[in-house]
């Protein structure tokens, strides 16, 4: 329980630092939202009833801590210019990433686990130095790049899956999945590399065991051995790694969701930046970190399931 | 025992040099000007005129690209530089020091790490101002917490090692013992590892010209290439594919250097 507590504490203590960092950061932009609300040909004194209005006078502290006591009540604001609530914003966005993020990592996962432990059962053979190559050169290859050569072979030429948009759910699954994948695929294809690698390293050293060597002695099947003994010990380092990436996806496929028009929380951080809605990049801010968080916590949930010392460990000393 | 370097490592070497070569050269060769339009030809295919083709708005692609390796080289050789100077010293002064120094940092880089990356790099654009500097710094900064992190494992593993402690007892000061003893082992690993960041920060400007976050245009950079190349990617493929494999090979040769360096460090380690 003191394991869980301490992490939890921890959570709580980066959200905050991070909110209040994002706080001071957008403050140093040249505010000129007032100016935009007001619209052109609007006197100074407009302007200033209007920063008056969206508390904009105050200083740093007094707004943040008044964005945190919205929080407290569940209220992240309004957006500045729609006035639409930020909760209902990211609401209708959130959906479309995380289907994304899903789709990515599942492809990413289908990927890296058996090319993985492929290429550690047979680690001094040509395969395991040609997929070693092929993942070498994929993990070069920047998503966008990647991205738009999918786009021509698979939606110009072959007009297997849409380039963009994104069609919704009530229209039919099968739909919706079509635009997901091109997308997806161009997250995963760059990911699953690392994820294979660190699985990969693991597992040559999980091989060399003795636990190992004993279950070989028994004369137990090569796949057995490794999908039953080598692979729950092997996994931790890809699973570390597997929550990072996850955490980063959040909002950091703003990249591939400008590029297939996907109305996902990375398109509305970016445009919430550009118009300065900081109410909005405030909210996107505050989701990113709690998933970024979330996500890592859970791993080192995970890790003490699957691993009894380091749930003793951290509660013991 | 020396593993022999292979033909990749040359290769890349190679290619590295020819962007070098081109991005420096690239006022001087006979090409026109990045941002002159030439009406006659829209996305036409490579040909005498126009070794690489020309864009959708008749801009010659050789000449954007070369140009264009410029902000890719530049930036993906300082921001790493920018990582490395103050990551290292952040990291050994934690490593070095322990207790609330450390605390302190290691801290702040939980917290760095957690801000959304697009948000700091906007935010910073917005800071520097936009154009070529301030996309070397804002990328430079984001680099400090990885590097400062690696530095203070070095420095934790050496500063306890009977070296330093040799050099304690002659009276060396402590900043006698960080500059002779320490940076120079825990220096090694991490200039190998600031070519993988050099890849990776080559993608992320890639990423931001993408974005038409990069410098700003007309200017060209080879991820707004990229961008600009789509509205004609059905039928003049080359005009983003181009960019796109210059970028590609670029980053792939990075990483091929950067692992043949890596080899050879751990080769000479072994020897010691």
């Amino acid at each position: 329980m003191r394991f869980l507590g301490g992490k939890l504490l921890h959570l709580v203590l980066v959200l905050l630092a991070v909110t209040a960092l994002t706080f001071v950061l957008l403050d140093v932009l040249p505010v000129s939202v007032a100016h935009e609300i007001a619209g052109q040909g609007a006197t100074p004194a407009d302007v200033a009833a209007i920063r008056e209005q969206l508390g904009l006078n105050d200083s740093v502290p007094v707004r943040y801590g008044r964005w945190l006591a919205g929080i407290c009540r569940g209220d992240l604001g309004l957006s500045l210019y729609s006035k639409q609530p930020v909760s209902t914003a990211i609401a209708s966005h959130l959906p479309v990433t995380l289907e994304l993020l899903l789709l990515a990592q599942l492809f990413a996962l289908t990927l890296a686990l058996p090319i993985g432990i492929v290429s550690a059962w047979r680690a001094d053979s040509k395969l395991h130095r040609l997929l070693g190559t092929l993942g070498f050169g994929l993990a070069s290859v920047p998503s966008f790049a990647l991205a738009v050569v999918l786009v021509y072979l698979f939606s110009l030429r072959l007009k297997w899956f849409p380039a963009t948009g994104c069609t919704p759910l009530s229209e039919g699954v099968r739909v919706n999945l079509k635009g997901f994948v091109l997308p997806a695929l161009s997250i995963a294809l760059v990911e699953w590399v690392a994820l294979m690698r660190v699985l990969r390293s693991d597992m040559i050293a999980t091989l060399q065991e003795d636990f190992i060597l004993l279950a070989r002695a028994r004369g137990l099947p090569d796949r057995r051995i490794l999908l039953r003994h080598a692979l729950r010990p092997s996994c931790f380092t890809m699973l570390t790694l597997f929550g990072v990436q996850t955490g980063n996806l959040i909002g950091g496929a703003v990249i591939v969701e400008n590029l297939f028009a996907l109305p996902g929380v990375g398109r509305l951080l970016l445009s919430s930046i550009f118009s300065q809605d900081f109410p909005m990049v405030q909210g996107c801010v505050l989701l990113i970190a709690v998933g970024y968080v979330t996500v890592n916590f859970v791993v080192d949930v995970c890790y003490g399931m699957l691993d009894p010392r380091v749930r003793r460990e951290a509660s013991g000393g | 025992m020396v593993k022999k370097r292979g033909i990749t490592f040359w290769l890349s070497v190679a290619w590295i040099a020819l962007v070098m070569t081109c991005a420096v050269g690239a006022g001087f060769l006979p090409l026109p000007a990045p941002d002159q339009i030439d009406w006659a030809c829209l996305a036409t295919s490579p040909d005498g005129v126009h070794l690489l083709g020309t864009d959708n708005v008749g801009r010659d692609i050789a000449a954007r690209l070369f140009f264009g390796a410029r902000v890719s080289l530049t930036v993906g050789v300082i921001a790493p530089c920018i990582g490395l100077v103050f990551g290292s010293l952040l990291g050994v002064a934690a490593g070095f020091y322990r207790g609330w120094p450390e605390r302190v940092i290691v801290g702040a880089i939980d917290v760095f790490l957690a801000v959304p990356r697009l948000v700091f790099l906007l935010v910073a654009m917005f800071v520097f101002g936009s154009g070529l500097p301030a996309i070397t710094l804002a990328l430079g900064l984001l680099c400090v917490p990885s590097f400062a992190r690696m530095a203070r494992a070095n420095t934790i593993r050496f500063a306890g090692r009977e070296f330093v402690l040799a050099a304690r007892a002659t009276g060396a000061d402590d900043v006698a013992i960080v500059l002779r003893e320490i940076l120079p082992n825990a220096l090694m690993p991490m200039v190998a590892y600031a070519l993988l960041v050099m890849g990776y920060v080559i993608v992320a400007e890639g990423g931001l010209g993408f974005l038409g976050l990069s410098v700003p245009a007309p200017a060209p950079s080879w991820g707004g290439m990229i961008a600009e190349g789509r509205e004609v990617l059905e039928r003049a493929p080359h005009v983003s594919m181009i960019p796109a494999a210059a970028m590609f090979l670029t980053v792939l040769s990075v990483n091929l250097i950067g692992d043949g360096l890596r080899g050879w460090m751990d080769d000479r380690e072994s020897q010691l």
